[in-house]
């Protein structure tokens, strides 16, 4: 059995004529932390929201685990987020349930578990978190660190195959910057396969196996964080690191 | 976003604590309020009401001045306010308006139901279903356009004309129909905008959470929606309470008939008045609590975070 868990091959995505991603490959090994970096408008987001089926792909091809084509025409896309987790940028929680049934919601409905079993497992998670005395709690009572590791918790909550993580310390405060990066740690540590797109270059030297730098579409260079951040190859992601780096 | 429901955040003044900063000296007070400062506000809070208070009574009382020494108040007195026409119509008055409450309590669940419906079939993206959307749609459009009133007289003396086996020639049958499917056009489009209103992160979100799209709707969009809709939703409500008197012109002794009948009778119009006077009494607590509403919503939105 092969051990690439996501195969990406050619994969183009355009919106109204404009192509965001250009033909661009990338494979992610089980247990593998990959961290996507490159400015905005780069087509990291895009790439994310491929790969769970958030948004179609106009040409190329998305394999998770050798079995499952996100690509192709017929495929339910309901079957694949149910393996494959997305956290935003902006936590996107619902307003209206608490922490505990922002959790529930989706192994209740989707993967039909009883109301006792999935709170015990909710309560598992948000305990090993640190989000246990929050369960009741509206989410608009949290700071933005605890929404967002609330909306981590509820994507862990359907036990998927494949994480993915879109600028998730992007909207926050930076002193609540370091206990989400914290849970991303905790999650790698414990063997999940994550994709992160991120702009916190100090974390993805720690934590990547694999940084792969994005431009116009395409991964430009990619590589061990040592290889990427010491001695990047190409002219733009020396550019990119000079300037965030700075 | 609104927060959603909140639990009641305490108030008190005793709650209210002001933090000390370091330079404060030890054993100071959490909260210190210079006792000037607060006869002064007291003494101002004090002396506003009062201002207020006579002011009030003062502009009542040049107009109940004014009007009283026209010449035709005496004429009007007897004709709208009379004592005795009051005392012998009110009774038979609230006798008649329980057939409006019946209409209003009948009438507002239907249009609740056949709104958030109409307002789910205009959505609809299934190329399938396309013949339900174009029926939602018109309805929406035909109904919206033609006046109430219009609809009542269509459908009460039209449908019983037509002798039709097993369809009811009840005025009140088809008075409240008609209301229902005048009223139920216009929360059809209050549901929309409703729907319209939660954020398009939020379907995304659960849809990224593998639920299917008719999943997303019940549990995340939809209670949404309609939390967003209550205060307009009362509002047509309150409108429908005092649309029940249309219904009177196909027959039925309702409150409006009531009081025709009673004018017509003695050419004094107080019946009038006081028909007027018990349509009030039940849409002012119905205009204050949507006020209530609406302040509450607004208060939750303005300190929910950034959830």
């Amino acid at each position: 059995m092969t051990n690439t868990l996501l195969d990406i091959a050619g994969v183009w995505k355009a919106f109204e004529g404009n192509s965001v991603l250009r033909g661009l490959d990338l494979s992610v090994t089980r247990h593998e932390a990959v961290v996507l970096i490159g400015a905005s408008g780069s087509g990291k987001s895009t790439l994310l929201r491929c790969i769970n089926g958030l948004e179609t792909v106009d040409a190329g091809s998305i394999l998770l685990a050798g079995d499952l084509d996100v690509s192709a025409f017929k495929t339910d896309m309901d079957a694949v987020r149910r393996r494959i987790g997305i956290v935003f940028q902006s936590y996107n929680l619902f307003p209206h349930m608490t922490v505990l049934d922002n959790v529930t919601l989706s192994p209740r409905k989707v993967l039909k578990r009883s109301a006792a079993d999935s709170k015990e497992q909710a309560m598992a998670l948000l305990e090993r978190f640190g989000l246990a005395g929050k369960a009741s709690d509206y989410p608009d009572r949290l700071s933005g660190g605890q929404a967002q590791r609330v909306a981590i918790v509820r994507a862990l909550a359907m036990e998927p195959e494949l994480m993915l993580f879109d600028e998730i310390t992007s909207a926050l405060d930076p002193l609540l910057v370091g206990e989400v990066l914290d849970t991303v740690r905790d999650l790698k540590a414990g063997g999940l396969t994550l994709i992160m797109a991120t702009h916190e270059m100090g974390f993805a030297r720690e934590v990547a196996d694999q940084v792969c730098f994005l431009d116009a579409g395409v991964v430009l260079e990619k590589g061990t964080p040592e290889a990427v951040f010491g001695s990047p190859q190409e002219a733009k992601t020396q550019e990119f690191l000079a300037r965030i780096l700075k | 976003m609104s927060g959603w429901p909140v639990p009641r955040r305490r108030t008190s003044r005793s709650n209210v604590t002001l933090v000390t900063s370091a330079t404060t000296a030890p054993g100071a007070p959490e909260v210190y309020f210079d006792p000037v400062r607060q006869a002064y506000r007291r003494k101002r809070a004090r002396r506003d009401a009062l201002v207020g208070m006579a002011s009030l009574l003062g502009f009542v009382l040049v107009v109940g001045f004014a009007i009283s020494r026209t010449s035709g108040w005496p004429l009007v007195q007897e004709t709208f306010f009379n004592g005795s026409e009051f005392i012998a119509t009110f009774p038979g008055l609230l006798d008649a308006f329980l057939l409006n409450v019946r209409i209003f309590l009948i009438a507002e669940p239907l249009i609740l139901i056949i709104g958030l419906l109409v307002a789910l079939a205009r959505d609809l993206r299934s190329p399938l279903l396309l013949p339900l959307r174009v029926v939602a749609t018109l309805y929406v459009d035909i109904f919206r356009g033609v006046p109430t009133i219009l609809v009542i007289f269509l459908l009460g003396f039209g449908v019983p004309a037509l002798q039709l086996q097993g369809v009811p020639n009840n005025t009140v049958f088809w008075g409240t129909a008609a209301l229902v499917l005048s009223y139920g056009a216009y929360v059809a489009e209050v549901f929309r905008a409703g729907i319209g209103s939660v954020h398009s992160s939020q379907r995304m979100a659960a849809r990224s959470l593998g639920l299917t799209s008719l999943q997303t709707s019940r549990y995340v969009v939809l209670p949404q929606a309609v939390r967003n809709v209550i205060p307009p939703l009362l509002n047509d409500f309150i409108s429908l309470q005092k649309d029940t008197a249309l219904v009177s012109v196909l027959g039925p002794i309702e409150l409006l008939r009531q009081a025709q009948i009673d004018a017509s009778s003695t050419f004094n119009y107080t019946a009038y008045v006081g028909a007027a006077l018990i349509f009030i009494a039940l849409t002012i607590p119905m205009t204050r609590f949507a006020d209530w509403v609406q302040a509450r919503m607004r208060k939750r939105r303005s300190m929910a975070g950034t959830a």
